[in-house]
């Protein structure tokens, strides 16, 4: 029976377990039902990738009405792909965090951070699986809502701006995404994907469904943090608790990025997108500033979770900039960078909680002479930041490989050339942060005896992600499958009827 | 006649909101909030769209003027001078503006025909709805059965930001007697009148509730409806009393609830063999099957839409005695 059910069940079990989770209000029991679900939710994605690599592609109408007139579920290889690294991602930070919420989250509102967390992942699920437009809003919203919550949740008072700031930011981009779909309803009386692409293609520039575009794409820009758009984006998670970081820096912002190649490649089309209204030249000079500028805002921070939180934007830039190159490789690039980067950010976040476990403090003062005290979780930090400078045999090599491929492919030399110049900034900031924790002794107003390794559960999926960056920049055959499979297949122009329920 | 309701409601409108901009004193901002959910609704209405028109009365103009009456109890009246410089916003403003009226400049002709909107889905839901769901309200036909998988999802956003309000304000502790003065203990008219009408609009509720189906109406109206009831019981008698007859924990669990009745039903008709939501599977006919699905699923929405709203209300309730005690 779960198997004609795969495609609905990484909303579902979410969703259905969150206000459980809440009746159940005990933490311990709690933390073990969340990870339990988001586990069960991360095989049905692995089953989900499997069936849209061999199958093309899988539609669900749920309520049983065909679309468009009920709403359809559509996985492909494009969102299976980035479903596996959100639902991971989730499952590993639920773990890590029975520990480290310990000393952020007060402990009444545990059973309340488990909730949020399971929301938002049935919300970044519901975004990822849909097929209908106006559904995807629906999913925002609660993935958003559930956001601001996480945020709000540290005991450092500090989070309750941040938290609100990016209230506000994220209901302007949302609001900005539900007027573009408006517009584009008024122009289609239609919102299924498929179907609203194909009642856009005969229109000829008009002046409606451009500036629905228009909407759409600034509104998924603030949610994704594109540079200028990105202000939102560090004070979150810097003061945000660092599980809650770990999860939403390796998988809320990714989610956005493939809001917008659903959106471009799905809905508008390649053709009118990048040929007609040039927007791949607009992302592409956003994106190389994001780079610049923001790796070297991180490079003049103090705080580590800020240095981090900027080099996301950056990372972010690397991703918009595989899309610009219009390109089955530089899409490629894109969506292969979404998963890496996720499995790099979540370790290096949680190797930060876990030195805020111990020290308290996560400046990179914090840091100094933690190579002795905490070597599994300093080692760590070591290999996931390698892997976002780029070294080879990791997976930041793989995608940095990949983009400077695509560019080449293009002739454009000074973009290659430009990518890999960015790495010599995370060279900079990664390094200052090594150098602080291997070649600096511990403060002396720390008791070197108090300074040891955080707890197994912490550790355990640390080193998951670091060993998965490891493996996965050695053998590339799986993610280079799934994401050049992807990235063809939103190439390719589909039809609604093409498959059968 | 229709054109020149309009023009004058959106002028009205569009004063409203002017006035909103440059008054300083948040208390009539509350209050010219509340008659632009009203005058928005009155165009609704005026749209015949009165299911949502209804919405906007009771959310918009109803429970938010009481939620923002009770952030304004605990931060006070006066706007604080804004140091900012506006000239970046003034200039974001007006390019969403300019797009905006450029966008219309391709848009179909207002409310004919021959739109879009009404020749591709529509039909449908108008000529087959009658006897593929049965309801003689279609908008209930579209929001809970073709489109029931957003009414889900628009339930989990309220539950959301319950847990969000939760988990940033909390409860206070119940402690008898701590605070003596709670509710308008004094004003006997008030008591009196709210005993008598109290009972009345949990009745209304209920009506609207169950009779979705046919006329305007359905969980989300009837949720905020019966929520004023409660707020309206505890602003006269008091937040302690309140607590007794609905306890914030028990809140939790009925919001909890409502969310799992909905999703319920669409694991039932799963395990019948249908796809998630799928009404059809719920009955042997499956129009009675559609008709049960909606009825339970509506009363899903309100019951978590009541308890959200109350557990707001009393969220910022507790905050202001808890000021008010120090």
């Amino acid at each position: 029976m779960l198997e004609q059910h795969l495609a609905a069940l990484p909303i579902i079990l979410p969703l259905i377990a969150a206000p459980l989770t809440l009746l159940l209000g005990r933490s311990i029991l709690s933390w073990g039902f969340a990870t339990f679900v988001s586990g069960c939710a991360s095989v049905v994605a692995w089953q989900l990738l499997l069936a849209a690599l061999s199958n093309g592609a899988l539609s669900y109408a749920v309520g049983g009405w065909p679309p468009p007139w009920g709403i359809e579920l559509r996985i492909d290889a494009a969102n299976a792909f980035v479903l596996l690294a959100v639902t991971t991602i989730s499952t590993l930070v639920l773990i890590y965090s029975k520990d480290s919420i310990q000393k952020e989250i007060e402990a009444h509102k545990h059973s309340l951070y488990f909730t949020a967390h399971l929301l938002c992942l049935a919300g970044l699920s519901g975004i990822l699986v849909t097929g209908d437009a106006f559904n995807l809003f629906v999913f925002l919203e609660i993935s958003s809502l559930a956001t601001y919550t996480l945020v709000s949740l540290a005991s450092d008072r500090r989070c309750l701006t941040s938290a609100f700031r990016y209230l506000v930011m994220g209901t302007i981009g949302a609001t900005f995404i539900l007027i573009g779909v408006g517009l584009l309803y008024m122009k289609t009386g239609t919102l299924n994907m498929l179907d609203l692409a194909n009642r856009i293609a005969p229109y000829e520039s008009s002046r409606t469904i451009n500036t629905g575009l228009a909407f759409v794409m600034v509104g998924v820009s603030i949610k994704l943090a594109l540079f200028p758009l990105h202000m939102w984006l560090p004070p979150a998670y810097t003061h945000a608790p660092s599980a809650v970081t770990a999860f939403l820096a390796s998988t809320a912002t990714k989610v956005a990025v493939y809001v917008m190649i659903r959106f471009i490649f799905t809905i508008f089309g390649v053709e009118h997108v990048f040929h007609e209204m040039n927007i791949d030249l607009i992302l592409m000079a956003l994106a190389i500033v994001a780079i610049f500028k923001c790796s070297y805002m991180a490079t003049v921070q103090s705080n580590v979770k800020t240095v981090l939180a900027y080099s996301s934007v950056a990372q972010i830039g690397y991703m918009i900039l595989g899309i610009s190159l219009v390109s089955v490789t530089g899409l490629m690039a894109g969506l292969i960078h979404i998963f890496n980067h996720a499995l790099m950010k979540g370790a290096l976040f949680m190797a930060v909680g876990a030195v805020f476990y111990r020290v308290g403090s996560v400046d990179i003062k914090a840091f100094r002479g933690l190579g002795k005290q905490m070597p599994l979780t300093m080692a760590a930090f070591t290999i996931a930041g390698l892997s976002i400078i780029g070294v080879p045999l990791t997976v930041g090599f793989v995608s940095k490989w990949y983009l400077v491929t695509a560019a080449l492919e293009q002739n454009q030399w000074i973009l290659a050339a430009l990518v890999l110049g960015g790495s010599l900034l995370a060279v900079v900031y990664i390094g200052r942060i090594i150098e602080a924790a291997y070649f600096q002794d511990l403060s002396d107003t720390l008791d070197p005896n108090d300074i040891k390794e955080v707890p197994l559960l912490m550790l355990a999926p640390m080193w998951t992600l670091v060993i998965a960056n490891i493996y996965f920049g050695i053998d590339t055959s799986i993610t280079t499958e799934a994401a050049t499979s992807a990235s063809e297949w939103l190439f390719q122009n589909h039809n609604l009827q093409e498959v059968s329920p | 006649m229709a054109e020149f309701i309009n023009l004058a409601l959106l002028a009205m409108l569009a004063l409203t909101a002017l006035r909103v901009i440059f008054l300083k004193d948040l208390f009539a901002v509350v209050m010219l909030f509340g008659i632009y959910s009203f005058l928005s609704a009155l165009i609704f209405v005026n749209l015949d769209a009165v299911d949502v028109a209804f919405t906007e009365a009771s959310v918009g103009a109803g429970i938010s003027t009481v939620l923002m009456l009770g952030t304004l109890a605990l931060t006070g009246r006066t706007e604080k001078e804004n140091k900012h410089s506006s000239v970046l916003p003034l200039l974001v403003v007006t390019v969403t503006g300019a797009a905006l009226i450029y966008a219309t400049l391709d848009m179909p002709p207002f409310g004919h025909p021959d739109n879009p909107i009404h020749q591709h889905v529509a039909p449908r839901y108008i000529e087959e709805s009658p006897k593929e769901v049965g309801l003689p309200n279609m908008v209930t036909s579209v929001l809970a059965s073709y489109r029931g998988f957003d009414t889900l999802g628009e339930t989990v956003v309220v539950f959301s930001a319950a847990i969000g309000v939760i988990s940033l304000l909390g409860f206070r502790r119940r402690e008898e007697n701590d605070t003596p003065k709670s509710g308008l203990k004094e004003h006997h008219v008030l008591r009196v009148v709210a005993k008598i009408i109290i009972p009345l609009i949990i009745l209304f509720a209920l009506y609207v509730q169950f009779h979705g189906d046919f006329g305007p109406g359905g969980g989300f109206q009837a949720g905020v409806i019966a929520a004023a009831a409660f707020i309206l019981y505890a602003l006269v008698f008091g937040l302690p009393l309140a607590f007794a007859v609905i306890s914030p924990k028990f809140l939790q669990v009925m919001a909890s609830f409502g969310v799992l009745l909905y999703a319920g039903v669409g694991l039932y008709s799963m395990s019948q063999g249908g796809q998630f939501l799928d009404y059809n599977k719920l009955a042997a006919d499956p129009v009675a099957g559609q008709h049960y699905g909606i009825l339970i699923i509506e009363l899903g929405v309100g019951i978590t839409v009541f308890a959200v709203m109350l557990s707001i209300f009393y969220a910022f309730d507790s905050q202001v005695e808890r000021s008010n005690v120090q």
